[in-house]
């Protein structure tokens, strides 16, 4: 009975288990002189405790809008859906409410750690501010967690670091500040936001293998945001493929990376060199430039850009169905579920799928991808 | 690509260049209180129609190399020839000539293209300023080059602004096209695009050197790009070139120490070996090149330094066994097979360490 | 280079049909013009501007309809029965007469045009001469940028009224010298910031890029830096305006700017001095007009440096939203 009753407790347990953060249909948009900039158009995604999810998308995926908007960062945008972190909505509550989550409870790293860091105080200042904003730590107890945090984060020399201000220090040793402000009060979720995009490679290394142990060790989850697939494939547990503000793509690391089904996934690992194909061999770049978020391509908007689009494409817009290919593997596209894979045969079978299925493809195509070619990106 | 151990043509040689930027004090009279060495003392060939890669991180003079090599400014010492001509000591007036022969391809496709011109007059840019054709014959000429770099011709008279970021690149390579020249130096060329539009410069980059027979001198952080497009790879390390070799043996027998750790940080897109990898851990952050090191340069970093290396500076030399051409410049070079110390151990220690001390 | 190998390189491109426009971008002139369409106060800047100049133009057909010269001294029907100038709103005289018996809307008219020249020609000569020397001084730097940043120093440390006064009364006054006066103390104020703008401009790698093409200095300079300082040029050359015209109002005024009889704005202020309240029409109208034009200049270049600013998107971004 004992092993019995262990697999019951088990089963419920799993039933019971809800994802640290769901969200929901979340759609992002923001008034602009040009028109309506549809940044996000209906995400949904969970993160389990202790699990890394790395979100992967060119710029304009609208990957760091949906990070921004459940911390309550973007105002002035219209937003829509739901994002429910530890049983608690976090659209709908108040900016005090959200302060006291942020930090303490979701942590966020920025590209940039001087946007995030005050150029006038000193950084243990800043970092025994943050802890002491969310705990009753005394000042001297929080300054000296702060030495301790900055010789986690390995700068040397961390109780002559504290005095430093944030224009003394290099770029990674800003951005290894700002990882230990966000570690400070150990939080649930650390949302990165391509946290070492802007840092050399030994640094860049440095630092995810430094986040990588501190979540084994404090069972956080995270939420990487990153253009890297680099990063992705060293940290994520899961995989999730965003392109013009929806989800193209969620699955495994290994799914995405070996068995991917969206055209969009397959192109983006085409572009890379020495990704899974051979070294030396000739990259397959995706046509085009990304959509305008102003006025998304109908459909599925990555139509333009597919070399496998269909005339259901352009009408109709593929929702996340499950896939052959993995465990919670899903994919946003109209090609046959078990349409799995890289390389030149699944191409010839993807393309032959393409032109039999509901006749040709259409003639309206290269007009389509003219028009995104020649789209105006104006910042 | 071309086998460059066939042809053993040099387009260009660079002899000890040396770029030293003064820093000065005062606010009336300025005294030099001492010199950024962002160069010091750099040698390398070019041969015709190979791709050289040139790699390091940030601040190790990678790109004030490309400038020293383009004379966009004066050298403080060294000897730079190109195709038989000594552009070393030339004066601006007297480069002028030579700027048909190369060209450079900058990292910033936003920063690099004047916002306030037109593309047609952009990409006619050298066409005007060498003379070399005017009017309507301009004209025809720029559309066919933004044809050829895989932009529509009708947009002659937008502004960059109405560009992507891929699209504006394309206009930079367009605009390093039109005089013909042999060497085209790429700063980064791909570093600031979104990876899909990576792939297309790169293709684009690698066919037209194809169809004009050019020469690249290709600078970049991304390990896996620069092995992807290079024939030969040198790498630097604050100012000084610590190793050269073909594409094939650098990325499989790296020598340097370096170089190693270089290669074991990058991240490869490949969840399977990006899990597997033991990276090399490097201490502390890259030094001023202000006051370098003395010795070996990289020796306040390195897991394998012996007191020698802060005495002695080691030059560029070929090791016993080396395929010709690869040269590596240290006194201990890794073997092939030898392991460095690990980054992951250290690291989960100091965690641990952490988590132990802090209050919960 | 041949093109016939074109399709083969552009081959893995999508075919671009050039029936299909892409979505248009837009200029920086063209989003100035439309963020300022949205602002009311720039709006009303310009008519009043507009309405000032067309006062301006209209001067000899304002003296044709009244029939009163803008020196004439109306003896019969300018004044009333014991000599004394007419109030506003008299018979044939809108705005009053003065001592003399003129016409103060024609003369207002006139001073217009005074104000109106002297302000734009001797902002136009301060902005080439501030532009080139700033863009020499910032370009080049080193010592030229030394001496040339020092005169500017000093021109804009000068007592410049005093200056004037000494100047216009050694040379005589007369209109060419009193525009050249204004544009020698203003240059400075636009040459330092082209300066400023030419030294960060320089860095930019667009220079580096025409350097590396083999473009001379003087191309750098005016063809690739120059467009790009049109932005602050203009709105300081639009603030500059009406500094000049208060200039010449003071040269005037103190009687070394604009010889009398010929009206101008402050010369017309200064055969008020003395009347007191009983003909206040002698002074509030010319002062109501100098106001009106340096108010309304000061606002549209407030309006055009907002607009021009990227960063002001926010303040943009609201206006749109209630006005929606």
């Amino acid at each position: 009975m004992p092993a019995a009753h262990a697999a019951g407790i088990f089963i419920q347990y799993h039933r019971d288990a809800m994802p640290l953060l769901a969200v929901d249909n979340l759609t992002v948009s923001f008034p602009t002189a040009d028109g309506t900039v549809r940044a996000v158009r209906g995400l949904s995604f969970s993160v389990e405790a202790g699990k890394t999810l790395g979100v992967v998308g060119e710029s304009g995926s609208g990957k760091s809008v949906s990070a921004l908007t459940m911390l309550g960062l973007n105002p002035g945008a219209d937003i829509t859906g739901s994002a429910v972190f530890n049983g608690k909505e976090l659209l709908t509550m108040s900016q005090h409410e959200l302060r006291k989550i942020r930090g303490a409870e979701i942590a966020m790293i920025f590209q940039d750690p001087l946007s995030s860091l005050h150029p006038h105080f000193r950084v243990g200042w800043q970092i025994a501010e943050a802890i002491r904003a969310h705990t009753s730590a005394s000042k001297q107890d929080a300054m000296s967690q702060a030495v301790e945090l900055l010789r986690l984060v390995n700068i040397p020399q961390p109780e002559r670091r504290v005095e430093a201000y944030p224009h003394e220090m290099s770029g990674g040793m800003r951005q290894r500040v700002m990882i230990a402000m966000a570690l400070a009060l150990k939080p649930k979720l650390l949302i990165a936001d391509e946290p070492t995009t802007a840092l050399d490679a030994t640094v860049q290394a440095q630092l995810m293998e430094l986040l990588i142990q501190m979540q084994n060790e404090l069972g956080m989850a995270m939420i990487i945001i990153t253009h890297d697939l680099g990063v992705i494939a060293s940290v994520a547990d899961e995989v999730l493929v965003m392109y013009a503000g929806r989800a193209a793509e969620r699955a495994d690391a290994r799914t995405i990376f070996f068995s991917p089904h969206h055209p969009y996934t397959r192109g983006l690992l085409g572009s890379v060199p020495s990704a899974t194909g051979v070294v030396g061999s000739r990259l397959t770049p995706i046509v085009g430039s990304p959509p305008s978020l102003i006025s998304v391509p109908s459909g599925c908007g990555f139509h333009p850009r597919c070399p496998f689009a269909m005339e259901t494409c352009i009408d109709d817009q593929p929702d996340l169905i499950p896939i052959a290919a993995g465990p919670n593997h899903t994919s946003a596209c109209w090609l046959p579920p078990d349409m799995t894979g890289v390389g030149i045969a699944m191409d010839t079978a993807r393309q032959r799928y393409a032109s039999t299925h509901r006749g040709a493809r259409s003639a309206k195509l290269p007009g389509v991808i003219a028009a995104v070619e020649g789209a105006a990106v104006y910042a | 690509m071309p086998d460059p151990a066939a042809d053993g043509d040099i387009l260009l040689g660079a002899e000890d260049i040396v770029k030293h930027f003064p820093i000065k004090e005062g606010i009336f009279f300025k005294h030099q209180v001492g010199s950024v060495k962002a160069v010091d003392g750099v040698s390398l060939q070019v041969r015709r129609g190979e791709t050289l890669g040139l790699v390091g991180e940030t601040g190790c003079g990678k790109s004030t190399l490309a400038r020293c090599i383009m004379r966009l400014f004066p050298l403080t010492s060294g000897h730079l020839t190109f195709d038989g001509a000594d552009l070393s000591t030339l004066s601006r007036s007297g480069m002028r000539p030579y700027r048909r022969g190369m060209q450079m391809i900058f990292q910033d496709p936003y920063g690099s293209l004047n916002s306030r011109r037109r593309v047609g007059s952009i990409i006619g840019d050298p066409l005007a300023i060498h003379h070399v054709a005017s009017g309507a014959e301009r004209r025809k000429r720029v559309q066919g080059l933004m044809e050829v770099v895989g932009l529509n011709p009708e947009h002659y008279n937008r502004f960059p602004a109405e560009f992507s970021g891929g699209q504006r690149q394309r206009i930079g390579v367009a605009r390093a096209l039109a005089l013909h020249p042999k060497l085209i130096v790429c700063d980064e060329p791909v570093s600031a695009l979104d990876v899909s539009i990576q792939a297309q410069i790169i293709n684009l980059l690698e066919d037209l050197q194809g169809e004009f027979g050019l020469t690249y001198i290709f600078i970049a952080h991304d390990l896996a790009v620069v092995q992807h497009v290079s024939d030969r790879v040198a790498v630097m390390y604050l100012g000084k070139i610590v190793e050269v070799a073909d594409v094939k043996d650098l990325y499989s027998t790296p020598h340097h120490p370096y170089t190693n750790a270089l290669l074991s940080a990058s991240v490869v897109a490949d969840p399977d070996k990006a899990r597997t990898r033991d990276r090399i851990i490097l201490t502390g952050d890259v030094p001023s090149p202000i006051n370098p090191p003395s010795g070996c340069r990289f020796h306040t970093r390195c897991p394998k330094a012996q007191p020698i290396c802060s005495t002695e500076e080691p030059l560029l030399k070929s090791g016993v066994g080396d395929p010709p051409g690869h040269v590596t410049a240290c006194h201990f070079p890794v073997a092939e097979g030898e392991k460095l110390a690990s980054e992951k151990a250290t690291i989960l220690h100091a965690v641990e360490g952490f988590l132990a001390e802090a209050p919960t | 280079m041949s093109l016939s190998t074109v399709e083969a390189i552009a081959g893995d491109l999508p075919p671009e049909d050039p029936a299909v426009k892409g979505i248009q971008g837009r200029t920086p002139l063209q989003l100035v013009v439309a963020r300022l369409r949205t602002d009311r106060v720039a709006i009303i800047s310009i008519v009043v501007i507009l309405l000032i100049i067309i006062l301006a133009i209209a001067a000899p057909l304002i003296a044709g309809i009244t029939g009163h010269g803008a020196t004439d001294a109306n003896v019969d029907t300018g004044t009333d029965a014991s000599g004394q100038p007419l109030p506003p709103g008299s018979a044939g005289y809108l705005l009053g007469t003065d001592n003399l018996g003129r016409d103060i809307l024609v003369r207002i008219a006139y001073g217009a045009r005074v104000s109106l020249l002297v302000g734009v020609l001797a902002t136009a000569i301060a902005t080439i001469v501030g532009v080139v020397v700033g863009l020499f001084a910032g370009y080049f730097g080193g010592w030229l940028d030394g001496i040339l940043a020092r005169i500017m120093d000093v021109v804009l440390s000068f007592p410049y009224v005093l200056f004037a006064i000494v100047l216009v009364s050694v040379f005589g006054s007369s209109l060419p010298l009193v525009i050249l006066v204004i544009a020698f103390f203003s240059f400075a104020a636009i040459g330092r910031i082209v300066r400023g703008q030419a030294l960060s401009q320089r860095e930019k790698e667009y220079v580096e890029a025409a350097h590396s093409l083999g473009a001379g200095n003087l191309r750098i300079m005016f063809v690739d830096i120059l467009p790009n300082l049109v932005a602050p040029v203009i709105v300081l050359a639009t603030l500059l305006i009406p500094t000049a015209i208060i200039f010449e109002a003071t040269l005037s005024f103190l009687g070394l700017g604009v010889t009398p009889p010929t009206p101008s704005w402050g010369n017309m202020l200064s055969d008020a001095e003395g009347v007191g309240f009983q003909a206040w029409w002698f002074y509030i109208f010319p002062m109501l007009f100098l106001l009106l034009t340096t108010l309304a200049f000061n606002l549209l270049g407030d309006a055009v440096r907002d607009a021009l600013d990227p960063r002001a998107e926010r303040i943009f971004a609201a206006r749109r939203k209630k006005a929606a």
